[in-house]
């Protein structure tokens, strides 16, 4: 068990090693690689919602002048069945038909085929020119449409999964899944009060800065490189290999710096299109998504429908809870059901409760996964109604919750039983916060909610390089996105006892580093943390045993203290300590170059909690929300890097923020996405949001080295209800449905 | 299609160029120049990504055309560093953790240096309503906020120096 000690460099915040790069230009994100003799590709997408595609003629394409290749379904091998693991995961022939429709479009902005030409002008032209035959069939644009009896059907194949027979007529719904516990009636009949909600929240997209975007080159040999934004290159390099039926080891992915993503970069979208268009052409090709395609047809995360019922006594013990949850997923199953009906009664004692989740699938872009997918909008359920509960009672609403929080030894409601976590510690540092103690400003709304995220382990390699004069190098499988190099820098020189400035940490590509998933999952700092720190382990190891090898003693006579080997106690050796860069400068003669290195499968993720508050003012002639005040409290477990670790805190209280108040996919009633361009899609700009107070609560995570727990997540699932819970307040209006724009607010005041 | 020929002063090296008269400035940075440092993160003007100044003005490059630039001043982020060393920005904008991923940071950083060329003093507010062009979905702000409002004082110090330095050469 990690105990809270002194460490010398961890918990500081330098500059990140990548710093002076990303302020100069110097840095190469995805759209910026080019190379000689490289060609450009684009897509053709789909006009229509829904539609069987008759015919896809790329001859009139193909023979313009200029234009080298040209590709549609017909080109990919046919996909099998059959899952592939990881965040970006899936059903690898729903993952195939995605990026390139087959038989059916599935939603508008659907790929239907591609061509790479000279310039972008030119295969934009050559677009125009491929002509498909469309029958079109009616779109199925809502949760209720596709769950009706008589709803046409996106997938004729699609028979509900988790049912305990499977049934006789395929649906819309792809699966579901229900998690129960105790008597739910008996729980219900020891109430004193039973609060009810039923909440709509509609799609919302990452909205990452930087769209998609890929330079794809395949040799005569057959050999494939590929340069692209992602959030695995090892994840992506799988599914490709699966998508296009290639040999893994034909496949070179290189992660370029990374634009953003929070789960949306985890989706193979347009790189096996580049790596046939490449094929075909026998040139490289690069391919980028306009922010119009980045909103039609890459992965937001799902619309829903949820509805929760809480019992609890007087006292404000829980007795009893529901909840029926139901996800869009998209054109193909997928919705992250699973995680929202886990995470939605986490963080409370409850002895009496029943969840259904539901995966329906819908004419919209498939979804993908955003920031603790799943879990923001089934808590926004929870966390309404525990507000609502606590009026009800008069019960300070952190008082209700403490009443009712998860400590250590509390059984998960997906199963396990918590180790140590920090939700009492989050809470109570609200309930003393100033935030929280100071007056409301007069005419404001004060509202509190909780977040939680279970976060993930998986597989990380890393290794560990001593160079010649003592310097370390790090490489590892994860795309830096917010900052991580400079944690892994950190850790290492932790361990090793050097500087930070003596460690040095790059991000290998998929031939020169062992595998990685993906920087997802809130997972990086801590399983891929936790194999730097073994390799650095491993490192020290072996600078023990060449010590004892040059002072002619037992290894176990050797110590590693403060970066030097030195004799242990007691041991009567007149030798001077050496310091990595002594051994490293001995190296050829004890052995050779000094490699560490390790590989796991991270188990004891350790899940995170928080509590934010915000202050909010309601304009009852506009219906415009400003938050004048907003706090996020949240454990860390042990924060490696402060600054970055407020920063995953503020960015990911804006993204809610932004969820909660503007954000939304509009359609049109044939399936058209009418706001998809960032002037109509609104994500907060700086002018919108106050400063963003952070509280970091270290409660050790007991299954990290040094107490990680994942922080990337957590941060977006608190706001949605926080800010509803303070319109609340400040309106005395519950609104069920998201988002809070000035005409739904309006329509709300008016109606009161 | 034909080609524009363009002479114009880019990060103040004299530059010629020959591109279409539909091209935008984003895309003969990028693809003709090599300067990739300004991004497209939308291409309709909406997120400041490719902010680049133009005779000293704030543009978005991808809403001005490449052939619009003979006998212009374009100025990038690749220009805003004194040779080796930083501009106050850069610096306070690594030491602030302004950055996550990275992508907006030239577009934030020019945006921000026109709003100190024009008001090294700026309130939150001010900093705030002139970075309100620029998106960043990582950082909810703050750092940024703050990055700039210790950029500007670092401004301020160094022009209070340089004018203490030349009034005392004058002398």
């Amino acid at each position: 068990m990690a105990e809270a000690v002194d460490y010398k460099v961890i918990g500081t915040s330098p500059v990140r090693p990548d710093g002076v790069d990303k302020v100069t230009g110097r840095a190469q994100y995805g759209a910026d690689m080019n190379l000689p003799n490289m060609i450009y590709g684009k897509v053709l997408r789909s006009p229509h919602a829904h539609a069987r595609i008759k015919s896809v003629d790329l001859s009139k394409a193909l023979a313009m002048p200029g234009v080298y290749a040209a590709v549609s379904g017909a080109d990919f091998p046919q996909a099998q069945h059959g899952e592939i693991g990881g965040e970006g995961g899936g059903d690898v022939a729903d993952l195939a038909k995605n990026i390139m429709a087959r038989d059916k479009v599935l939603y508008h902005g659907h790929a239907v085929a591609a061509v790479a030409a000279r310039s972008v002008q030119l295969a934009e032209a050559a677009l125009e020119a491929i002509d498909v035959s469309y029958e079109p069939l009616p779109p199925v644009l809502d949760l209720d449409a596709a769950m009706a009896v008589d709803a046409t059907l996106l997938d004729e194949n699609c028979f509900t999964k988790n049912l305990p027979e499977k049934p006789d007529k395929p649906s819309n719904i792809a699966a579901v899944m229900q998690l129960a516990r105790g008597d739910v009636e008996a729980g219900f009949a020891d109430a004193d009060v039973i609060v009810e909600g039923e909440y709509r929240i509609p799609m919302a997209h990452q909205g990452y800065i930087e769209p998609h975007a890929c330079t794809a080159s395949v040799n005569e040999g057959g050999q494939a490189t590929v340069w692209c934004c992602t959030q695995g290159h090892f994840e992506f390099r799988a599914m490709a290999s699966k998508v296009l039926n290639m040999n893994i080891a034909d496949l070179k992915f290189i992660a370029s710096e990374i634009g953003g993503g929070f789960g949306g970069k985890t989706v193979l979208y347009l790189e096996p299109l580049a790596i046939l268009l490449s094929q075909k052409s026998h040139r490289p090709v690069k391919m980028t998504m306009t922010r119009e395609e980045v909103f039609r047809a890459t992965g937001p995360t799902s619309g829903t429908h949820c509805k929760v019922k809480v019992g609890a006594k007087k006292d404000g013990t829980l007795t009893a809870a529901t909840a029926w949850l139901a996800y869009e997923a998209g054109a193909f199953a997928g919705a992250p059901m699973g995680p929202g009906a886990m995470s939605i009664f986490a963080p409370y004692r409850l002895d009496n409760f029943h969840i259904e989740a539901l995966d329906v699938l819908v004419n919209k872009p498939k979804v993908a996964a955003y920031r603790a997918p799943g879990a923001p909008q089934s808590m926004h359920a929870m966390e309404c109604a525990l507000d609502d509960l606590a009026r009800e009672l008069g019960m300070d609403p952190i008082d209700l919750r403490m009443k009712n929080a998860a400590e250590e030894g509390t059984q998960a409601p997906y199963g396990p039983k918590f180790p140590a976590i920090g939700f009492k510690a989050c809470l109570e540092a609200a309930k003393q916060h100033p935030h929280y103690t100071r007056p409301i400003p007069e005419g404001a709304g004060r509202g509190v909610a909780a977040g939680f995220w279970f976060n993930v382990g998986m597989q990380s390699s890393a290794e560990v390089h001593i160079n010649e004069n003592g310097t370390v190098t790090v490489v590892e499988g994860n795309p830096d996105i917010g900052g991580s190099r400079a944690s892994m820098c950190l850790m290492a020189a932790e361990t090793l006892g050097v500087t930070y400035e003596q460690v040095r940490t790059l991000i290998g590509d998929t031939e020169s580093t062992g595998f990685s998933n993906v920087t997802g999952g809130s997972r990086t700092t801590f399983a891929t943390g936790m194999a730097v720190v073994q390799a650095c382990e491993d490192i020290i190891a072996q600078c023990k045993a060449r010590a004892a090898a040059t002072w002619g003693v037992d290894e176990d006579q050797v110590e590693w203290e403060d970066g030097q080997a030195v004799p242990a106690p007691g041991v009567n050796a007149d030798v001077k300590p050496l310091s990595l860069a002594d051994i490293a400068a001995n190296a050829a003669r004890t052995g050779g170059p000094l490699l560490g290195r390790a590989s796991l499968n991270a188990q004891g993720a350790g899940a995170s909690f928080a509590v934010n508050i915000a202050d909010v003012k309601v304009d009852r002639d506009t219906g415009k929300v400003d938050v004048l005040s907003y706090t996020a409290i949240q454990d860390a477990g042990k924060a490696i890097h402060p600054a970055y670790v407020e920063g995953q805190m503020q960015g990911g209280a804006a993204q809610g923020i932004g969820w909660a108040l503007n954000e939304e996919y509009i359609f049109n009633t044939d399936g058209v996405m009418e706001n998809a361009g960032f002037l109509d899609y609104r994500i907060p700009v700086a002018s919108d949001l106050p400063m963003i107070d952070t509280q970091i609560i270290e409660v050790p995570n007991p299954s990290h080295p040094y107490g990680v727990r994942g922080v990337g997540e957590t941060p977006i699932v608190a706001p949605l209800a926080v800010i509803a819970n303070a319109v609340r307040a400040a309106t005395g209006l519950r609104i069920n449905d998201l988002p809070f724009s000035p005409p739904r607010v309006l329509e709300a005041l008016d109606n009161a | 299609m034909s080609g524009v020929h363009v002479s114009t002063t880019v990060n103040g090296d004299a530059t010629e160029y020959v591109c279409h008269p539909g091209e935008t400035l984003l895309d003969v940075l990028r693809n003709r120049l090599g300067l990739t440092g300004a991004k497209e993160g939308c291409g309709t003007g909406d997120c400041g990504a490719c902010s680049v100044t133009v005779d000293g003005s704030l543009v978005c490059s991808c809403l001005v055309l490449g052939a619009e630039m003979e006998g212009r001043e374009v100025n990038t982020v690749e220009g805003l560093a004194d040779g080796g060393t930083l501009h106050p920005l850069q610096d306070k904008f690594i030491e602030h953790a302004a950055l996550q991923c990275g992508i907006c940071t030239p577009g934030f950083l020019v945006a921000a240096k026109a709003l100190l060329d024009r008001n090294p003093d700026p309130t939150e507010q001010e900093i705030r309503y002139a970075l309100a062009g620029n998106l960043c979905r990582c950082t909810g702000y703050d750092k940024i906020v703050h990055a700039v409002d210790a950029a500007a004082k670092e401004v301020r110090k160094q022009q209070k120096a340089a004018k203490k330095a030349s009034g005392k050469k004058r002398r």
